[in-house]
């Protein structure tokens, strides 16, 4: 690293303008990437991390401008440049990579012109250019880059397209590359290679990075040093392991608590959140950014804005009380509210249930042969990369999806009909949904009261005050503001949709309530609280949870028992424990090891080859030995090995003995056991 | 350590103002600042105008024939000339407005809420209920709107209610191609599903929960009909099947008059085809504001 920075930059103001008046979006970015350095902007949806990308590229939209401050890329200053001086800056020095891969590229145009295309910018000719495409593609290790070139962008999976992505970017040898959440919509085993992908590149050309990311573990995995940006402002600033392990600001206290700790469960503590919400875009904030919603706040917050403190070691606070950071109020109840309903009667039980979809000619088998029982009273978490079928499962349960003949789905002991349509009033309120994405799940046409009322009507037969009532009650119930009740979705944050959501699903009494990755589309601190939400709701209504998701942190916070999932099969069940503790089945052994942790020391990562087959042409005998880390040889190719009952209440499909797993990876189970620091 | 605050309970409900009163506001506003928007009320308005107060405003009765004056180009006693029974033009093309404009807009009015209600039938139920009623759809397309207006016509007999059914149903194809695609995504939505959780009835799901999601479609595509329904109007009374050849019509005066052209007689053509092409240019440009709008 020499000690002349790639980019610069200070004082960043940025406002858009709406509706005739300037607001505020960045208020004073002030950071600086050295060579080959990789830097990491970590905060909470809405808090500038794309506008400071965008700043960079100079691709503010039309109503964005950029007020006071400078950005200097190679110690030219980029904001002074005419438009010719910025194209040229795009085409030779700078990179980005965006989120979702998917529209990052051109669907018309075949991967391997589309990557010439890049080398052509730069000067290269036409058969060079290819070459030169080729050679690249190769480099982001895409498997027979001779054959994806001649494809098209939809033809390949998301990874494979950030893959050719990260080629195009890097193609000009660029001084930064900005990486605005490049693994967020991919599976983590997929991520786990993407985020390799960038490290090795990294080494290999020595360009720096700007990685924008919500997630604290993929930045610590990724960056040097961390920015931890909160309402425009950078509010943290220093070397990423220090600032994870001793964080000196309030907010990265708070965010950093937010996260569920490995080993912590519901029913030892609830999680910590941080209370209230974002200023407003535009907000006029006299002191500091954080103080409305900080638990150190005094006098002085309020009053005069934190200049940045240096701590020394190149890092910055903007807090008065930076040296008391760690002394932030824990916000969580002290005391728990959970209690345990588990009795270890089953209230839902799946019998040789299938579903194959037909399309055009081809037989998709989304589940097989799934044989699962969910007790009543406990959170039976699900999991397994996408495609593996999670939810097509709760399709089948709540009979949006008929199953195939055959399948028995039993409730309390009667059989279940397959299409909701066909089931009694009890059953169809007993067994209600959570889905991931309250903007959908929600209609926007409704106010908050006429979504719950209705629910309550249909499910209850309420109405009237009878309905209104039980309305208020259940918006208490979810710590819901009764005054919002006229609301419509529109007006809400995402936690407070999901809470109207999360109130719907309880409308009807339901025995059972599957949560689709109910927090996959809210920032941590909101995740924590609706988290607590639905523990605490269990444990006043002792309902029983099927919990859908793919971040294994959550899943094992919440869940008593676990139930893996692979190409529509059930690979291993069983306590939450027994399943996060080995032995394992390889399979849960390669998703553990795929997912970043914060603070951990890096251990050796088991790979998992290539991406989830098709269920339309699943392998033969047990479908996952063509990516199996453990893979033992002709008996896994040719025998599908059954769901056997390994250890007491622990089942497992593999051919590997369990004694044979245990032995296998005791060696890392030590890694896994160690608490998490800095939390 | 004291718990500061139950986490759960925010601690400040930010009231955001309702996204969607505001973007209809705002819709407002950019419509009242879009010149399109302005120049084609301004058109429609006038003839909306003629077709309520046309006879007050009238110069001359428009069925009073000055014998001694037939076919007399434009002057000032008669701005617009006279017709070839000595009829006042200006008055019978003010006046005529009314035919015009209490047909297209009833037809169109028919033709969305049957292509609305068709569009949520088959963009909800899809599969064999979709196949079937597109596959009918797509036929009645397939034949000219005249070939189906004459045959109707000859059956039912002309009047004002034949045209509104002809037209209504030639359009609702259209317009229920239209709503099936915005209903398909729609049907996406998790909200649906939702409802089917709790036993909802169809009819609740589509006219209830869907409808009001895809009224800006709607909204679009009847604006954009009725520029076609006027035309349709005007085409059919042209041809001799209007709804009543006692009453003036642009269509009925000019199929009249078109033989008079070569001798030079342009005047009782020309001002009732500039009376139907203004009314339909004010009507579209309606239509290309209000999509514009809903396209931001």
């Amino acid at each position: 690293m020499t000690t002349d920075p790639a980019i610069e930059l200070e004082g960043l103001e940025v406002v858009y303008r709406v509706r005739g008046t300037d607001r505020s979006v960045l208020r004073g970015v002030t950071l600086t990437i050295g060579r080959g350095e990789s830097f990491g902007l970590v905060g909470e949806s809405g808090c500038g991390k794309t506008t400071t990308a965008f700043t960079i590229m100079r691709y503010l939209p039309r109503n964005g401008r950029v007020v006071s401050g400078s950005i200097r890329v190679n110690g030219e200053d980029l904001l002074a440049m005419g438009e010719g001086g910025v194209r040229r800056l795009r085409a030779t020095t700078l990179s980005m990579v965006y989120q979702n891969p998917g529209s990052a590229l051109n669907p018309s145009i075949r991967v391997g012109p589309q990557v010439a295309e890049a080398f052509e910018l730069i000067g290269a000719h036409k058969g060079e250019a290819r070459d030169r495409a080729l050679q690249m593609l190769t480099k982001v290790q895409i498997s027979d880059p001779a054959r994806v070139m001649r494809r098209y962008p939809h033809q390949l999976s998301g990874g494979m397209q950030q893959r050719v992505v990260i080629a195009m970017a890097l193609a000009k040898d660029p001084t930064l590359l900005i990486l605005d959440e490049p693994t967020t919509g991919l599976d983590a085993t997929v991520e786990a290679e993407v985020l390799d992908l960038v490290l090795a590149l990294r080494q290999e050309f020595g360009t720096s990075v700007l990685f924008i990311s919500h997630n604290l573990a993929v930045i610590a995995k990724m960056c040097e040093r961390v920015g931890v940006l909160y309402a425009g402002t950078v509010v943290e600033e220093g070397p990423a392991d220090q600032v994870f392990r001793d964080p000196r600001h309030p907010y990265t206290v708070g965010l950093l608590r937010c996260i569920p700790r490995r080993g912590v469960r519901k029913d030892e503590t609830p999680l910590d959140t941080i209370p209230g919400f974002l200023p407003r875009i535009g907000a006029l904030i006299p002191g500091c950014v954080f103080e409305p919603r900080c638990g150190l706040a005094q006098e002085i917050c309020r009053a005069e804005e934190p200049p940045l403190y240096p701590l020394g070691d190149g890092r910055f606070s903007r807090c008065h009380f930076h040296e008391k950071a760690h002394l932030l109020p824990r916000t969580a109840p002290s005391e728990l509210k959970t209690a345990r309903h588990a009795n270890g009667v089953p209230i839902l039980e799946l019998a040789n249930a299938g579903k194959t979809y037909r399309q055009e000619g081809q037989e998709i088998q989304a589940l097989r042969d799934i044989s699962l029982e969910i007790r009543s009273g406990e959170v039976l978490g699900l999991v397994g990369e996408s495609g593996s079928g999670k939810t097509t499962l709760a399709r089948v349960l709540l009979g949006l999806t008929a199953p195939d003949a055959g399948s028995e789905v039993v409730l309390e002991g009667n059989p279940l009909a397959g299409r909701v349509e066909k089931r009694s009033d009890d059953q169809v309120s007993a067994i209600q949904v959570v889905f991931q994405n309250p903007d959908g799940a929600l209609n926007r046409r409704f106010s908050v009261k006429r979504i719950i009322g209705r629910a309550l009507t249909k499910l209850r037969g309420l109405r009237g005050s009878e309905r209104d009532n039980r309305t208020k009650e259940l918006a208490q119930a979810v710590r819901f503001d009764e005054s919002l009740l006229a609301a419509r979705p529109s007006q809400l944050s995402g936690g407070l949709k999901q809470r109207v959501a999360i109130a719907r699903a309880f409308a009807g009494d339901p025995r059972i309530v599957l949560c689709d990755e109910p927090t996959s589309a809210l920032d941590v601190s909101v995740q924590a609280a609706i988290l607590n939400l639905l523990a605490e709701l269990q444990a006043e209504e002792g309902v029983t949870y099927l919990f859908i998701s793919h971040d294994l942190g959550v899943v094992r916070y919440i869940s008593d028992r676990i139930a893996v999932l692979y190409l529509g099969r059930v690979m291993e069940v069983g306590s939450s424990e027994t399943v996060f503790n080995p032995p394992h089945h390889p399979y849960t052994e390669a998703l553990l090891s795929a997912v970043p942790t914060l603070g951990g020391e890096e251990k050796e990562r088991i790979r998992l080859e290539g991406e989830i087959p098709s269920a339309a042409e699943p392998p033969s005998g047990c479908v996952f030995h063509t990516r199996c880390p453990r893979f033992l040889g002709d008996i896994c190719v040719n025998e599908e090995p059954p769901l056997e009952e390994v250890e007491s209440g622990h089942f497992m499909r593999c051919h590997i003995p369990i004694d044979e797993l245990r032995r296998l990876q005791s060696a890392e189970h030590d890694e896994l056991a160690k608490p998490v620091a800095g939390a | 350590m004291t718990v500061a605050q139950d986490p759960a309970a925010p601690i400040a409900v930010p009231v955001q103002p309702d996204q969607a009163r505001i973007a209809r506001h705002e819709r407002l506003r950019l419509l009242g600042r879009s010149p399109t928007f302005l120049i084609g009320c301004l058109l429609a308005g006038t003839w909306i105008v003629c077709a309520l107060f046309g006879p007050l405003i009238a110069p001359h009765s428009p069925e009073f024939p000055d014998v001694l004056n037939k076919l007399v180009g434009p002057s000032g006693e008669h701005l617009f000339g006279t017709d070839r029974l000595g009829r006042d033009v200006l008055s019978r093309v003010i006046v005529g407005a009314r035919a015009v404009l209490i047909v297209a807009p009833l037809a169109t009015l028919l033709g969305t809420v049957l292509g609305t209600a068709l569009g949520l039938i088959t963009g909800f139920y899809g599969g064999i209920v979709d196949e079937v009623i597109m596959r009918i759809v797509d036929a009645v397309l397939a034949v000219p709107l005249i070939i189906i207006a004459l045959l109707a016509i000859v059956a039912l007999g002309p009047s004002r209610l034949t045209l509104i059914l002809v037209i209504g149903f030639v359009f609702s194809p259209i317009i229920a191609k239209t709503v099936r695609a915005a209903v398909l995504g729609e049907a996406q939505l998790e909200y649906v599903q939702a409802a089917r959780l709790r036993n909802e009835r169809s009819p609740y799901v589509m006219f209830a929960e869907i409808l009001p999601n895809v009224m800006g479609p709607v909204i679009v595509e009847f604006t954009v009909r009725l520029g076609y329904a006027i035309f349709a109007v005007a085409t059919l009374s042209f041809l001799g099947f209007g709804a009543d050849p006692s009453i003036p019509d642009w269509g009925q005066d000019i199929s009249q008059h078109y033989q008079f052209i070569s001798g030079g007689v342009w005047w009782p053509v020309l001002f009732p085809s500039l009376a139907i092409a203004t009314l339909i240019v004010g009507i579209n440009l309606i239509a290309d504001a209000i999509a514009q709008t809903f396209e931001r």
